[in-house]
């Protein structure tokens, strides 16, 4: 009886290989919406953060006697206090916005999948310790943690990417932790301990492949994030600094400048805002089809 | 339920031991030398000497770390090098004025959430849910400084009808609009995103629940199964997705009450970044730290009590 019940759920449940589930996942994607829709602004702006010197009009650090003056067809977004184009700066600001957060979202990733697989792996104290440990780190609100961090350390690009990854290690982990807390328990996890593989073996190679789906969702969402907290450390004078296109710096160097021209200010807000809708949109189509 | 309570109460116990040390290690040990952070580049190796031996950074690691933990356990929080003013009166002063906007925020915001959350779910997947679903995904993407940054200038620079420096409101509701309406929005945007969210995925999971069918089944008006079944249900989520936005919402303060000069601990916080004053951030982190762990602690202690299945289980 035992047995039957056994071999029921063992068809009803079918442990999935790992080539056959990367793909399906990625044809759930391809056909989502909302993914293709955000995909397709968010390419755009990788595109241009790659390829930006080819099309700007205008060099964006070049000054002139133009200041501030409104759009225009030379300046499409007219001209900012130095007389540079408004237009060609906001284009070649999507280049440190795409390096910061990317880059920070993969130490994050890289972290928190470690920190993840080891205490959802181990459980007992090895758990105890990582979890409190993760718990005292989102305590801090992120801003106001990173604003201390940059203080004390100096801003650079560099440090802004160190510190949003190492914020982001114990949120991932946490999440990471959770999926792999439901995979261990799994047979193919006890047939791999049977058969005698060690601990490392079995976490990368038997447990990783098994929670891409909850990774690749977190690692989208987080994306978003990265990109908001990096634009608002930068708004905040602690992240990139001048003469840096950066969209969040601009804002708040410009904001003086509002009323002479707008566009100064709202050209990288709205530019700032389309990526991060674009990553959210993105991150919705990855979570719905890993849900399916 | 006793025994739950205390389990919690150890574990922010050792969740604020945690704290500290990485705090302490932040500010302390990070920069190797404070004085030399504080006072910059330009300063003599004395003077430097000397503010780190005002400070107490001469001190061995283990003793610093005592000053700090049993500075804050006495309320002697320090004195900032920077204002030469002790730290505990402004924090407290400067986040009982961000309390008033962030209660502004959250009265305006927390109800039409869950309402909205509510009427997504009730028509899911259909254009009301679309809508409210899109439109909170684009709210939630939008940074503070960006609508901030928009807001301002429309109404207040452009329109004047607000001011473009908000203040502590009077005691006239009028008066609240006028000041607090305008650095509030950002946050609200912000906050409307998440709590719509959780409210509609929590009314969704309850709409599918056996027991709403079992209600469906036996009779009972649409209306009634709603009110009575699902909505009970679907916001014991949205509690503790409230508590958690109170973490989110420190870090919202710091950019609107800089961009509206409105001056709340947000606004201290950036002040502080800007002339190096370590003591005061040390202090506004902790401080932010602890409240954030305490607001969860509440939520967690509400939740376990509205909750049958947590409060009977210990």
């Amino acid at each position: 009886m035992s047995a039957a019940v056994d071999a029921a759920t063992a068809v009803a449940t079918p442990t999935p290989t790992r080539g056959r589930r990367a793909s399906e996942l990625g044809r759930a994607v391809v056909r989502s919406r909302t993914f293709l829709f955000g995909a397709a602004i968010l390419g755009f702006w990788i595109l241009d953060a790659l390829f930006w010197r080819a099309i700007v009009p205008h060099d964006p650090s070049a000054t002139s006697t133009d200041i501030l003056v409104g759009p225009s067809g030379d300046h499409l977004l007219g001209t900012d206090n130095l007389g540079r184009d408004v237009f060609s700066r906001v284009l070649a600001g999507a280049t440190p916005v795409l390096t910061v957060a990317p880059l920070a979202t993969l130490i994050g990733l890289v972290g928190g999948t470690a920190i993840g697989l080891v205490a959802g792996y181990h459980r007992g104290l090895v758990d105890d310790v990582i979890s409190r440990i993760v718990d005292a780190f989102l305590a801090f609100p992120a801003i106001v943690i990173a604003l201390l961090a940059l203080t004390v350390l100096g801003s650079s690009q560099v440090t802004v990417i160190l510190v949003i990854g190492i914020l982001f290690t114990p949120i991932i982990g946490r999440t990471v932790r959770s999926a792999v807390l439901v995979e261990r328990e799994r047979e193919y996890v006890a047939a791999a301990r049977l058969r005698g593989d060690s601990a490392p073996y079995v976490m990368l190679a038997e447990i990783l492949p098994n929670v891409t789906g909850p990774i690749a969702v977190e690692g989208t969402v987080r994306l978003g994030y990265a990109i908001f907290a990096a634009a608002t450390l930068s708004f905040l004078g602690v992240g990139l600094q001048i003469p840096s296109p950066d969209w969040g710096l601009t804002v708040a160097v410009e904001r003086v400048n509002l009323s002479a021209n707008p566009w100064t200010v709202l050209g990288p807000a709205i530019a700032l805002a389309t990526v991060v809708v674009a990553v959210n949109l993105v991150a919705d189509g990855v979570r719905q089809a890993v849900e399916e | 339920m006793g025994r739950f309570i205390a389990k919690r109460l150890g574990l922010s116990l050792i969740t604020l031991l945690l704290v500290s040390i990485i705090v302490f290690a932040i500010s302390d040990v990070l920069p190797g030398d404070v004085g030399r952070s504080i006072l910059g580049r330009s300063a003599t190796d004395a003077q430097v000497a000397q503010l780190d031996h005002q400070l107490g950074y001469d001190k061995p690691l283990p003793a610093r770390y005592w000053k700090l933990v049993s500075g804050y356990a006495t309320g002697d929080w320090g004195t900032s090098p920077v204002l030469n003013t002790e730290v505990r009166p402004l924090v407290l002063r400067r986040f009982g004025n961000s309390l008033i906007l962030a209660a502004f925020a959250f009265a305006l915001i927390v109800p039409f959430s869950i309402f909205m959350g509510i009427v997504a779910a009730l028509h899911h997947s259909r254009w009301p849910d679309r809508l409210i679903s899109i439109g909170g995904l684009s709210l939630i993407a939008l940074p503070e400084f960006v609508t901030g940054v928009i807001l301002l200038v429309v109404f207040a620079v452009q329109l004047g009808w607000f001011p473009s420096s908000s203040q502590v409101p009077t005691a006239s509701p009028v008066d609240w609009f006028r000041q607090l309406l305008l650095p509030s929005i950002p946050l609200m945007c912000v906050l409307f995103g998440y709590i719509a969210r959780m409210a509609r995925a929590g009314t969704v999971d309850s709409l599918r629940a056996d027991y709403t069918r079992t209600a469906t089944l036996k009779g009972l008006p649409r209306r009634t199964v709603v009110r009575k079944h699902v909505l009970r249900n679907s916001l014991l989520p949205t509690i503790s997705v409230v508590s958690v936005q109170i973490g989110y919402l420190v870090g919202g303060l710091v950019v609107v009450e800089t961009l509206f000069a409105y001056p709340g601990i947000g606004s201290l916080a950036y002040d502080s970044v800007q002339a190096n004053d370590i003591t005061m951030i040390e202090a506004i982190v902790l401080f932010t730290a602890v409240l954030y762990m305490l607001s969860n602690l509440v939520a967690d202690i509400l939740y376990a009590a509205l909750n049958p299945r947590v409060r009977l289980a210990s």
